[in-house]
């Protein structure tokens, strides 16, 4: 049993969640993810850790309610427990100086994306923040993403905030004006697929962090296996993080529809 | 400790004595080996919880035991990877006192009613009755050890062994499978003070996410796990040695030796087209959705997907759990396929029989060798190679050989892939120094479990990469007695 300490809506169906899980925050590192449980017969789904504290024994979710299960952890308010919540898993992300990094997320993929803007400012990169959603209202972590990148683009599908676009469109700007060393992408499947198909153009390593569906997220199961460079890889023990221009995308879009 | 030579029920004693005298071995003899009444199989399709086999009658079993000889050197017990004292608990049940049987029991089992369900037993102590000899059944030694087990916690006054004084010595079980539990408890009898440390939200390990209801019922582990809890083992569900705790952090907690029984984690796929399909999945996925998640069972969460043409790909008891849980989940046809002959199936002959009285098909000497899917990407088809049996191979096995162009076509819309697993490689990966086999097992000496590390043993899949529950809990044994000899002397 995990307490919920604090709340906060970002929009509608978006909420994060500061969770006590003293272990947990301690051991993490960006890229980490964790499983969670709400209610004794809940389903186990894997949640991102966007943020830790060590001194307060918690870690911070961000979580955006599509379906049943993820709708009944965004219902839970503080004081309230999740059943279970296990991790940190995966393996961390790869933090190198390699010059400049952009970091394009769209939606709640900002979240996890957070420490890694963090943990790649602190390396020493040059990092470009590309921000997108649908619209003005679903751009989330603006300000904690400012504190840690060098620019900030934001693109919004209707135009009501940044620049009107696709986060493709972002991403292909900065690397039309200046030399990028790598790109990390987390967002919707969809997405990461098109950064991926942009970069591997212009020949810019791309890591993508994939949420699949899970069950244990240990390694037992195999239902979050997906083809990387032709080769069956769980994204549990082997991922999350991939690189983006090996993934068949196109499986793992399918898969995803699985129960759907 | 040479435990194994003592025990509550010795041979000498008079009333074993005395129950010898009472029937000739002629009139022992000529009983027949009593059977299991079972549910009826229409019926049992249609359940997940009720469980098959339901167990002898008082009057059965005080038959059944009565059959044993009580040999002056019984082979049964050397056939037994825990070295039950078989003759000890049958007499027991023999003369009435179901709660002495069930001492005995415990004296070297942590989990009596799960092995006497589980167990292989016409491969183990069955297998060396004095029966065979004579040509005649054994007698039913894993029925009368259920039935004793059973009538305890039916009982509610379930005895706690007798305990050593505690020593204050703190050791760290990784996994709360057979092997871990089996070790636990043992390590607890001996004064230890013991943490049993699980990544998932159940205690258990795959007694409660692997080996379905209808053969092990969820309460008949719990009543095991809580027995554990009563002595004063510790568990920590939701808690990954190697990722929220490492090998160091159960040093910095005061563990003085750590138990690894972390299992057979991943699955193993076969590396053809189609398998990543939807609908093709492992057993692992299947099974633990079905039994550790709710899943079919209204009001839990998970979701699972059904079959009405389901195909399972293995021989094992995993496989045979596999496809009895498909006709249990509304499978119209459930599929066996398996590209060795019958005889050569790993599964136990009973659950083979189980799966046959329910209508399962059994496709033997069949291979798959691809899948295909719909424009959703859903299987639809599955190729299947026939094959034939060709010279023996590494294993004794004569193994499979295709017949040339005999492919066919097979509808199906889930296919669960139940070839075996590789040993979870949490632990391996996270300790520095640990010695690990080509396979990814954690090598250790076969008689002290013991690792390349001093404070680290291990045993169960993750030394063995697939046994039994009864081995693992061997191995447990083994390692609770070499470790408590480390850290006492």
């Amino acid at each position: 049993m995990n307490k919920i300490v604090e709340k906060e809506h970002f929009s509608e169906k978006v909420v994060k969640l500061v969770v006590e899980a003293p272990l947990i925050a301690r051991s993490r590192r960006p890229g980490h993810f964790v499983i969670v449980r709400a209610g004794e017969h809940g389903e186990r789904i894997p949640l991102t850790i966007a943020d830790a504290d060590i001194e307060k024994g918690t870690i911070t979710l961000v979580v955006q309610a599509i379906g049943d299960s993820s709708s009944k952890i965004c219902a839970l308010n503080p004081g309230e427990y999740l059943t279970d919540v296990v991790g940190p898993l995966g393996q961390a992300t790869h933090i190198a100086n390699v010059g400049t990094v952009v970091c394009c997320g769209g939606g709640v993929g900002v979240a996890p994306l957070l420490p890694i803007i963090k943990a790649m400012k602190q390396a020493g990169n040059k990092v470009i923040t590309v921000l997108a959603a649908r619209t003005k209202d679903l751009i989330i972590l603006e300000d904690q993403v400012r504190e840690y990148s060098d620019e900030v683009i934001i693109m919004t599908d209707d135009g009501s905030y940044g620049k009107q676009g696709l986060v493709t469109n972002g991403v292909e700007e900065v690397i039309l004006r200046e030399k990028v060393d790598q790109v990390v992408t987390i967002g919707p499947a969809i997405m990461m697929k098109f950064v991926a198909l942009l970069t591997k153009k212009y020949e810019v390593p791309t890591i993508c962090s994939l949420n699949t569906i899970m069950v244990d997220g240990t390694g037992m199961c195999g239902a979050c296996r997906i083809t990387v460079d032709g080769k069956t890889r769980f994204v549990c023990i082997d991922g999350p993080e991939f690189d983006a221009h090996k993934v068949d995308f196109d499986e793992m879009l399918m898969r995803l529809r699985s129960y759907n | 400790m040479s435990e194994n030579n003592i025990t509550s029920a010795p041979r000498d004693a008079q009333w074993r004595e005395d129950l010898r005298k009472k029937y000739s071995a002629k009139e022992r003899t000529a009983i027949q080996r009593v059977k299991m009444p079972e549910l009826d199989p229409d019926y049992r399709v249609t359940t997940f919880t009720e469980e098959v086999n339901q167990g002898l009658t008082e009057e059965q079993a005080l038959v059944e035991a009565s059959r044993c000889m009580d040999c002056p050197d019984p082979q049964c017990v050397t056939g037994c990877p825990v070295n039950i004292n078989i003759p000890g608990f049958i007499k027991n049940i023999e003369r009435g006192d179901f709660a002495a049987a069930a001492v005995v029991l415990k004296e070297t089992s942590a989990l009596p009613a799960v092995c006497g369900r589980v167990c292989p037993q016409e491969k183990q102590c069955e297998s060396r009755c004095i029966y065979h000899k004579m040509k005649k059944q054994p007698v039913a030694i894993g029925y009368l050890e259920r039935f004793a087990a059973d009538r305890e916690q039916q009982s509610g006054t379930a005895s706690l062994p007798a305990m050593a004084p505690a020593n204050g010595i703190k050791v760290a079980v990784v996994g709360s499978g057979p092997a871990g539990l089996s070790f636990a408890g043992d390590m607890v009898k001996r004064g230890f003070d013991v943490t049993v440390f699980e990544a998932l939200h159940e205690i258990g390990g795959v007694l409660k996410y692997g080996i379905p209801e209808f053969r092990l019922p969820n309460a008949v582990v719990d009543v095991e796990i809580n027995t554990l809890s009563q002595m004063g083992v510790k568990f920590e569900k939701d808690c990954i040695i190697g990722k929220t705790l490492s090998y160091n952090d159960l040093h910095e907690m005061g563990f003085k030796g750590i138990f690894v029984a972390s299992g057979a984690g991943l699955p193993r796929f076969m590396n053809i087209p189609g398998e990543n399909l939807i609908g093709v999945m492992s057993s692992n996925e299947y099974l633990t959705r079905v039994n550790l998640m709710g899943a079919g069972r209204p009001d839990w969460d998970t979701p699972v997907l059904r079959g009405k043409n389901v195909a399972v790909i293995g021989g094992g008891n995993t496989a045979m759990d596999s496809v009895r849980t498909a006709r249990r989940m509304g499978a119209e046809r459930a599929m066996v396929v398996y590209r060795r002959g019958e005889e050569e199936m790993p599964a136990r002959v009973e659950e083979v029989k189980h799966a046959k009285e329910e209508g399962v098909e059994f496709m033997t000497l069949h291979n798959p060798i691809e899948y295909r899917g719909d424009e959703k990407g859903r299987v639809n088809m599955m190729l299947v190679q026939e094959m034939e049996l060709g010279e023996p191979d590494a294993s004794g096995r004569r193994s499979p050989v295709p017949v040339e162009g005999a492919i066919k076509e097979i509808p199906v819309d889930l296919v669960i892939v139940s070839v075996g697993v590789s040993p979870n490689p949490l632990i391996p990966n996270s300790v520095d120094g640990l010695e690990v086999s080509r396979r990814g097992t954690i090598v250790v000496a076969e008689d002290s479990m013991k690792s390349s590390l001093d404070d680290l043993y291990a045993g169960g899949d993750i030394v063995r990469g697939g046994a039994t529950v009864i081995l693992a809990m061997g191995d447990g044994r083994r390692a609770a007695a070499s470790m408590a000899k480390a850290l006492l002397d």
